[in-house]
C-alpha cells in the first residue's frame, strides 16, 4: 500500500507521520504542497499536524487552497483515503472534505498532554482493530481544535455513525466531545489527537500505531 | 480601486476571544460592555476600475478564501 506525506510550510509532524506509516508497513512518498499532483497509485495521502502557512487568515484555509489541495480534494472524490491529523484535521475540513469547523478551544488555551479517547465506531479501516467502546491513550497538541458543526450536520454525523472518536475529558470545547470524524464514505478520517505520537513503546502508547495498522489491513480488504 | 472586507462570526457562533475581551474590559472597570465580537478586517489594493466589477470579484474571494462561510459572514465595501 502506497501512502504520501504533504509537506507545507509549516508543517511539523510530517516526519513523524512517515514514520508511523512506515511502521505499519506503507509505501511512503513526500509531497511539497507545490506539486500539483500526487504520485500515482497513492492509496492514502497523509495530512500531517503542523502549522501550515503560519496558521494565517485562518487554520488550515491557506493550506486547503495550495496546489497540491486541488489532488487531494480530487484523490477523495476518486474514493481515495486521506488521514488528516491535527492541522492536517483543520486543512481538510477547509477543503470540504469533512463538514464542520475547528475553532479556537474554549479555554482560549494551547492543550497538549495524552488523553483519553473512545472509540465510537469500528466501521472505518481507521479503527478497525478497535472494539467499539474502548480507550485509548493519545496525545493532543492544539490551539484549535474546538470542533463545531451546526444542529443538522451534528445530527447527520451521529445518525450515519460518522463520529469515530469523542474525548473522555474534554479539553477544548469541541461539540458532542468529538475528537474525529468519517467522510460519507469512511475513507476521509479527520482528527485532532496524533496518532503518530502513540507509534511506539518508547512513546508511551502504541495506541496510534493500532489505527495505522488497522488502516494498513482495512484498506487491503477494500 | 480599494476594497475593504470585514469579516465576523455569524450570529450564534460562541466567541470565546470576543468573551475573553468582555472580561478583561469587566476587569479593567468598564462596567457597562454586554457583549464583544472579534472579527476581522482585510484590505484589498485591486487592478479594476468599476466598483461593480471589483465588488463581484470580492465577493467570489470572500466565498473561496477570505472567509469561511460556515461559521462567518463577510461584508465587503468598495472604496
Amino acid at each position: 500500500m502506497k501512502a504520501a506525506v504533504i509537506t507545507f510550510p509549516g508543517s511539523n509532524c510530517d516526519r513523524d507521520l512517515v514514520v508511523a506509516f512506515e511502521g505499519a508497513g506503507f509505501q511512503v512518498t513526500r509531497i511539497w504542497h507545490k506539486d500539483a499532483e500526487l504520485p500515482e497509485g497513492v492509496d492514502v495521502v497523509g495530512v500531517p499536524g503542523g502549522f501550515s502557512y503560519g496558521d494565517y487568515l485562518r487554520c488550515g484555509a491557506i493550506a486547503a487552497k495550495s496546489p497540491i489541495g486541488g489532488a487531494i480534494v480530487k484523490h477523495a472524490q476518486r474514493g481515495g483515503y486521506v488521514l488528516g491529523i491535527c492541522n492536517g484535521f483543520q486543512v481538510i475540513t477547509e477543503m470540504g472534505l469533512l463538514p464542520g469547523v475547528l475553532m479556537r478551544n474554549a479555554t482560549l488555551r494551547f492543550v497538549c498532554r495524552t488523553v483519553t479517547l473512545n472509540v465510537v465506531t469500528t466501521d472505518s479501516a481507521y479503527t478497525s482493530t478497535f472494539v467499539k467502546g474502548q480507550q485509548i491513550r493519545i496525545p493532543v497538541a492544539h490551539h484549535d481544535g474546538n470542533y463545531t458543526i451546526d444542529a443538522d450536520g451534528l445530527k447527520r454525523l451521529q445518525d450515519e455513525d460518522r463520529i469515530a472518536l469523542t474525548y473522555a475529558d474534554n479539553p477544548n470545547g469541541s461539540m458532542a466531545d468529538i475528537a474525529g470524524i468519517l467522510s460519507e464514505n469512511r475513507r476521509v478520517f479527520g482528527l485532532m489527537p496524533h496518532p503518530e505520537r502513540a507509534a511506539e513503546a518508547l512513546h508511551g502508547s502504541v495506541d496510534g500505531a493500532a489505527l495505522f495498522a488497522g488502516l494498513m489491513g482495512g484498506m487491503a480488504l477494500a | 480601486m480599494k476594497a475593504r472586507v470585514t469579516v465576523m462570526l455569524k450570529t450564534g457562533v460562541l466567541d470565546p476571544q470576543g468573551e475573553a475581551i468582555r472580561h478583561a474590559l469587566g476587569s479593567l472597570g468598564f462596567a457597562g460592555v454586554t457583549g464583544v465580537r472579534q472579527g476581522k478586517v482585510i484590505e484589498l489594493e485591486l487592478a479594476a476600475t468599476e466598483a461593480a466589477t471589483a465588488e463581484a470579484e470580492v465577493k467570489a474571494m470572500c466565498e473561496k478564501l477570505l472567509a469561511n462561510t460556515v461559521i462567518e459572514s463577510y461584508r465587503v465595501e468598495i472604496l
